[in-house]
Parts: structure tokens; sequence; C-alpha cells
């Protein structure tokens, strides 16, 4: 029996020794995301650090698809630039959840489209939504400012939902417009984000002014919305119109065009609770807006590009574009 | 890319009843309404739906293989090895690489949900066949019965307990995965869990309060079941 | 007061930024290539920290767990009427799916690694309290009254007999349990606990070479785990061949 139990006695030991090095080997090199150390210290960009800034922490937030990712990263990695103290929390879910966020001070900012936040926030009905990228911001801005929330002034691009699906279908059916569904879209199944059921600018607005029934709605992650249709499970898909895919692979995906304009396009406007923005000093709001500047449609694009299509991290892909726009040295 | 809850919700156990019985107005202004017994039991008959698919699949597929290689007493390798590997297998890559390979879809998912239940119901039945009194089996043969009525009239009555392990076993395991189906377009009662942004926190706590409930409600009466159907004699010894 | 930040008229991007794309010149990760050697290679460093977050979680969970079944066994070794309820009590918390498990413990413990953990061990100690149990009852009578006949005393004889001849079935149990945490440890991420479920929901849901590589990871560790434990549970116990059943 002797043996027996020293054998016990070793192999506890090297079950808690394993247990251990396993627990000290993963603290000790765990890093989180959150980083508040200036790595791009010394930027020779043209956004200046200043030491003023450095007693302001601020978290930024994102929605959770990569073109709200990259934005999250870009305004975050300019910040810090800026001399502030910047943890990110990207990636937090749909609409609702990051309003929540800004709204409880669990995140400081967050990119949201105004469009989205009159429609899904608000209330307001698609075709009351302003056409043009001031009136649209202007109108968001004076509702947040009721719930004590801000927002600056609009990106250069905008994005919008889309009702899409492959090149062969479109040509099948004869599609161009979201009309031309009418009377077909009962034998056919359409693909979109949990959310986009009860979203007055997806399922909800087309069920609603275009008077669509579908087959079918099925929720799927974001992430899927063009693995659907490529594997023909999906004869439509909810895409934005940012989308990389749509302009890489121009000859297998098509949107339909929104004639009745129930999809209104949003540009991007930043959130803030009002005291945050106080509490900051002038350059939170200076440093975002300017550090946009740059977010053409086309550059919004190709970041969305390199992030969907070649799976570069949001973070590598906003570091190239702060640098190539200068803002950052 | 999903995430769900943001900060320690304010849900309560009376409010995720309420979302369970009653359809609660969405967070997402819309006009549509979430929660409520029906779609409650919708959501359940979908989870059901696939859990049966998968298990009637690797039931058919592990099994009479199991039962062959056992009652030869060979292949015991390879049934341990693939009851182990089937241990390690990570749900949710399983689930994400079935959707991006094959698509989304009940029938996929029951071909990537059957591969989770195949091991356990393969080495449980080799194991139960396996360990069964080799003396009962001789005698079996002794009085002339077929090799197929061996395994059918002494050797499988015999295993009932360790096959009914193995059943519950891959029950579990794909109930468990089913939750997570949501992601690949199938709608169960994990979509209230992984969904808050359209359910709300309350819609979270029913979702987890409800598929904790399937699960053991199956536990429970595959156990029941078992004990049905195990005969007098084995019971003295409960596995 | 702060001064205001000067910025120059900056914002527009170089010359090249923006790249020409066409279907036939996408890179491999962007096609539905089954893997990418090369984009493989080039990123695996990405999955350094899920995977440690992973190996730290699966570790903790799994000395917690064993700590607290091996004790509740042990309780139930001496107090038989114990085991029923333990039994049924580590089922219950065994059966309740994992991602179900996290959100019933959110009101209490909030999302991170904590719900997690807690979580996690749950799980484990079913397997490890049965195998304990089945391990005691499996021990010949007649060897603990032959030591009771030498004159041992009852914890004398836990520690000298009972436990080292139990040892087997208690090693199948925490082999079971490592293996299957590492598995379901992949589900911490719904409930923001990392590990190598993170870069599943969060690095391309449809992209297969990322899928590959993160469930790649958790299944070779799961597995050599596994191995491990058997070589270890071996050379304990090398007159004895254990044959386990699911």
């Amino acid at each position: 029996m002797r043996s027996e139990f020293t054998r016990l006695r070793a192999a506890v030991a090297l079950m808690l020794a394993l247990a251990l090095s396993l627990g000290v080997v993963a603290c000790g090199s765990s890093n989180d995301d959150s980083t508040s150390s200036n790595e791009e210290g010394g930027s020779a960009g043209a956004i200046v650090s200043n030491s003023e800034n450095g007693k302001v922490s601020l978290t930024i937030g994102s929605k959770n698809f990569p073109e709200q990712e990259i934005l999250g990263e870009i305004y975050a990695q300019a910040l810090k630039a800026a001399g502030y103290k910047v943890k990110s929390d990207l990636n937090l879910g749909s609409e609702t959840v990051a309003h929540q966020a800004v709204k409880s001070g669990a995140i400081s900012g967050y990119p949201e489209y105004a469009s989205t936040a009159l429609t899904s926030f608000f209330g307001v009905e698609p075709e009351e939504v302003p056409a043009g990228a001031t009136p649209a911001y202007e109108k968001a801005k004076g509702e947040f400012e009721k719930e004590g929330l801000t927002a600056f002034p609009p990106t250069p691009f905008a994005s919008a939902n889309a009702v899409g699906t492959t090149t062969k279908f479109a040509e099948k059916e004869g599609l161009k417009t979201i009309s031309d569904l009418e009377g077909k879209s009962e034998k056919m199944t359409l693909y979109g984000s949990p959310e986009c059921r009860q979203r007055i600018d997806c399922l909800a607005g087309l069920e609603k002014y275009y008077g669509l029934k579908f087959k079918s709605f099925h929720p799927v992650d974001i992430g899927l919305r063009y693995t659907v249709l490529e594997k023909g499970q999906a004869d439509l898909s909810i895409l934005f119109t940012t989308d990389p895919q749509l302009a890489a692979e121009k000859d297998k995906f098509v949107i339909l065009e929104d004639d009745k304009e129930v999809f209104p396009a949003g540009n991007v406007i930043f959130v803030s609770k009002k005291s945050t923005v106080e509490k900051a000093g002038p350059d939170y709001e200076k440093t975002i807006v300017e550090v946009q500047k740059g977010l053409t449609l086309e550059v919004m694009q190709e970041l969305d590009a390199r992030v969907e299509l070649e799976k570069q991290t949001p973070k590598e892909a906003a570091a190239a574009y702060l640098k190539s726009a200068g803002y950052v040295g | 890319m999903i995430t769900p809850l943001l900060t320690p919700p304010l849900a309560s156990i009376q409010g995720a009843i309420e979302f369970i019985f009653t359809p609660q107005t969405s967070n997402v202004t819309g006009g549509k309404t979430v929660g409520g017994i029906d779609q409650v039991v919708e959501l359940l008959l979908n989870q059901l739906e696939l859990t049966i698919f998968a298990l009637a699949l690797s039931m058919v597929i592990a099994m009479p293989i199991g039962l062959y290689l056992g009652h030869r007493g060979t292949g015991e390798l390879f049934a341990t090895v693939i009851g182990n590997a089937g241990r390690a297998i990570p749900e949710l890559a399983l689930i994400a690489f079935m959707a991006a390979l094959i698509g989304v879809g009940v029938a996929n998912l029951t071909i990537a949900l059957a591969v989770l239940g195949i091991p356990p119901l393969l080495t449980n039945s080799f194991v139960g066949i396996h360990q069964v009194d080799r003396s009962a089996v001789d005698a079996a043969r002794g009085m002339g019965m077929t090799e197929l009525e061996i395994l059918r009239k002494v050797e499988i009555p015999l295993a009932i307990p360790t096959l009914f392990a193995g059943i519950r076993s891959a029950t579990i395991a794909i109930v468990a995965t089913a939750t997570i189906a949501p992601i690949a377009g199938v709608l169960t009662l994990g979509d209230f869990i992984i969904n808050q942004n359209v359910y709300g926190d309350n819609g979270v706590l029913a979702g987890a309060i409800l598929v904790a409930l399937l699960a053991l409600t199956l536990e429970f009466s595959l156990a029941a079941l078992q004990r049905r159907l195990t005969s007098k004699g084995l019971k003295l010894n409960p596995a | 007061m702060a001064s205001v930040t000067t910025l120059a008229a900056v914002g527009e991007v170089g010359k090249g930024f923006i790249h020409e794309r066409t279907s036939e010149t996408l890179p491999c990760q962007a096609t539905n290539k089954l893997f990418c050697w090369d984009w493989a290679s080039e990123h695996i460093n990405r999955y350094e920290t899920p995977t440690l977050q992973h190996l730290e979680l699966v570790a903790i969970s799994v000395l917690i767990g064993f700590l607290v079944a091996f004790a509740l066994a042990l309780l139930a070794h001496r107090h038989h009427w114990l085991q029923p309820p333990l039994l049924i009590g580590t089922g219950v918390l065994y059966t309740i799916p994992s991602v179900a498990f996290f959100f019933l413990l959110l009101p209490l413990t909030g999302r991170g690694t904590d719900t997690a953990i807690i979580a996690l061990s749950a799980y484990t100690l079913q397997i490890i309290f049965r195998n304990t149990m089945i391990g005691f009852a499996n021990v010949p009578r007649a060897v603990v009254d032959a030591a009771r006949g030498m004159g041992q005393t009852d914890r004398q004889i836990l520690w000298r007999v009972e436990l080292p001849l139990a040892m087997p079935e208690i090693f199948a149990g925490l082999q079971v349990a490592t293996v299957s945490t590492v598995a379901i440890a992949t589900l911490a991420a719904f409930a923001g606990g990392g590990g190598l479920g993170e870069p599943i929901l969060k690095g391309g849901i449809s992209f297969k070479t990322n899928l590959i590589i993160a469930g790649g990871i958790a299944f070779l560790i799961a597995v050599s785990l596994g191995l491990i434990l058997f070589a270890v549970q071996r050379y304990l116990t090398p007159w004895r061949r254990v044959r386990q059943a699911g």
C-alpha cells in the first residue's frame, strides 16, 4: 500500500502543479484589449497630444458589425493620440444595446447612423427622415438632447440597409427595384439580423410600406449575410450599401433599388452624454469631427473591404487610415 | 457579431415569467411584440424538433456499429477513441463551421448536431454489449439462438442501463448545443438568450430558465423511461 | 485652461490607399476556400490571447470543480445518506446547458470570467463526484477489513487504502471532466468570458480558416490534456486496465 500512497501523492502534486502553471502562464501573459498607454508616442501627425486630456478617461463603444468596429477604433485611436486615456468596448450589440450603454454611462460615446437613430429610437417614419445629411443630423440631435445626450456633426459617407440578392436570381426573377418583388415575394425567403424583424428600416418597413409578405424570414448573424446568399439558401438578404462585397464581387451580388425610400441612408454621428462632453474638454468634439473628415464613401468601403474581405482587424484598418490621412504619425 | 448583455440586467424572475406568458413590446420601435406563450411554444417545438431529428440520425448511425462491434468483441480501441474525441469537440466551432460549409437551416444543423450525438452512443453501445456476462451469452448460444437473437434477447436487455446512459448523454449534448442554433438560422429557445437587443433582459432570463427546464425535463423523462425498461434483475445494481 | 489642439487641414488619404478589387483578385481569405495557409501562418498570433484565456478558464474551473466534488465525495463516503441528494444535485448542474447557466447567473455575478468559471466548475461536479463514489465502491471489502484488522483508524484506511485503490476511477472522472470543460469553454464567449469562442464570434463567423484554427486549437488542447491525464492514470495503476463508458 505504501507505494500506491506515494504514487497518489505524486499524482496529486503533479495535477496541482499542472493546474497552477497553466493558471500562472495564463495570468502572466493575458493582456486585455483596452489599452490606455499611448503606444503611438511621438506622433508627427496632425493630432497633437494635449497633456490636459490625460486626466480624462473615455470608453468608446460601437455596434456589432465591422464598419462600426472600424469607426470605433478610428475614434478611439484618434482620441488616444490627442492625449486622452481611452478604453474601447466595441461590438456591444445592436443599436438598442449601444443606446442603453451611452445613456447609462457605461460608455462615453459611440457612432450611430442618423437614420437609425430617428427610426429606431425616436419612432420617426422613414418618409419623415430628412434626405440631407445636415437636416437629418439636426433632427436627431434635437431628439437626443431630450435624453441628455448630444451628437456631433456627420461623416461624409452615408450607409443604408438594402435588400440584396445574387445577380443570377435578380436576372431570373426580373428584379431591379424592391417594388418588383410585389406578387413574387410570397415564394421567397428573406434572411436578416435578429433585430431586423422589429425595425421599420428593415423587415417591418418592407411589410408596412411595400406591403410585401415573404415566404419566411430567417434571422441569422450579420456575419452570415453573404454566406446565406452564396449557399443558395436565402433568396434575399439584408445587406448594407457600404458592403465591400458589392463592389468587389459585382458579378455575384446586387442590391435592389429602394424606390419607395423606406431605407433612408444615414451619415454617422457620434453620440455622447452631454456631461461627458463637458468633462472631456473641447478636444473631444474637435478630434472626432476632424478625424472623420476623411471618411468618404470610397474610403469607408476600402476600410470595410480590408476588414471583411482581407480579414484584417478593425484596429489595423483604423490605424492605416489614420496614418495615410495624416492624422497620426 | 453577437454580443449579449452589456451591464448586469435589471431582470427579475417576475419579469421573466411575464415575458413567458404575455407578449411584450420590444425595445426597438417598429410595432412588433416579443415574447408571450405562443412564441415560447413555437421556439420550444423548434428546439425539440431539432433535437429529435439529430438524436435519431445519430442513433441510426452510431448504435448499429456500436452494438455490432460490442457483440463481436472487436474495435474496443476505436469505440473508446471516438468516445473521447467526441467529448473534445467544441460545439460553437462545430455549428459555425457546418453553417459555413453546408449552410444554415434545420437540415444542415441536424447533421452538425448528430456529430455530437454519435460519440457517446457509439461508445456506450459498444461497452454495454461488451460487458454483458459472457456466461449468459454462451448459454444462449448453447440453446441454439442465432447471433441476432442473442443480441436482441440477451445482450441488449442486459445492456439497457449503459445504452440508456449513452442516449441520455447524447440528448443532453444535443439539446445544449441546439440552444445556440439561432446563430445559424434555426430559431430555438436560445434565441431569447442570445438576442438581448430584441427580447430585453427579461427575455434573456426567461430564455435561460426555459432552456434549463427543457433539459432537466428531458433528462428526467429519459431516466424514468430507463427505469421502466430495465428488467427487475438489473435494478438491484443501478448504474 | 486646456489649450485647443490644432489640426492641419488633413483628411485626404494617400494615393494608392484605395485598392481595386475584383472577384478574380481577391485574396484567399475573401473567398470560400476551406483553409488559407498563408493567412493562417501570418495571423496565428491573433489566437495567442484567446488560447491563454481558454487554458486559464479550464485550469481554474477544473481545479475548483475537483476540489468541491472531491470534498463532497469524502463527505458522502462518511455519511451514506448524502449520496442520493448529492448525485441528483450535481446531476441537475450537469444537465443545465452552459449557455443557460451563464445567463441564470448573470443577475448575480454579471458578465465576465467569474460567471464562466462558476458555470464551468458546476458542470464538472457530477462526473467527478460520481466517479469518486464508484471508485470507493470498487474497493474490495476484504482489503478494508484487513486494514481495520491491522488496527488502522478510519482516516488511515481512507488515505492509505481506499483512495489509492479508487484512483483509477477518480482519474477517469477527472479526465472526462477536463476534456469536456475544454470543449464547453468555447461558449464562455457568450458571457464575455473570453477563450477561444471569442475569435469565432468576433473574428468572422463565416470565415472557415478562422473557425478551423480556433476550433482546432480547442480540440487539440482537449485531446492533449485527455492523453496526459490518461498517461498519469496509467502510471498510477499499472495493474489495472480501465475501460470507460460515457
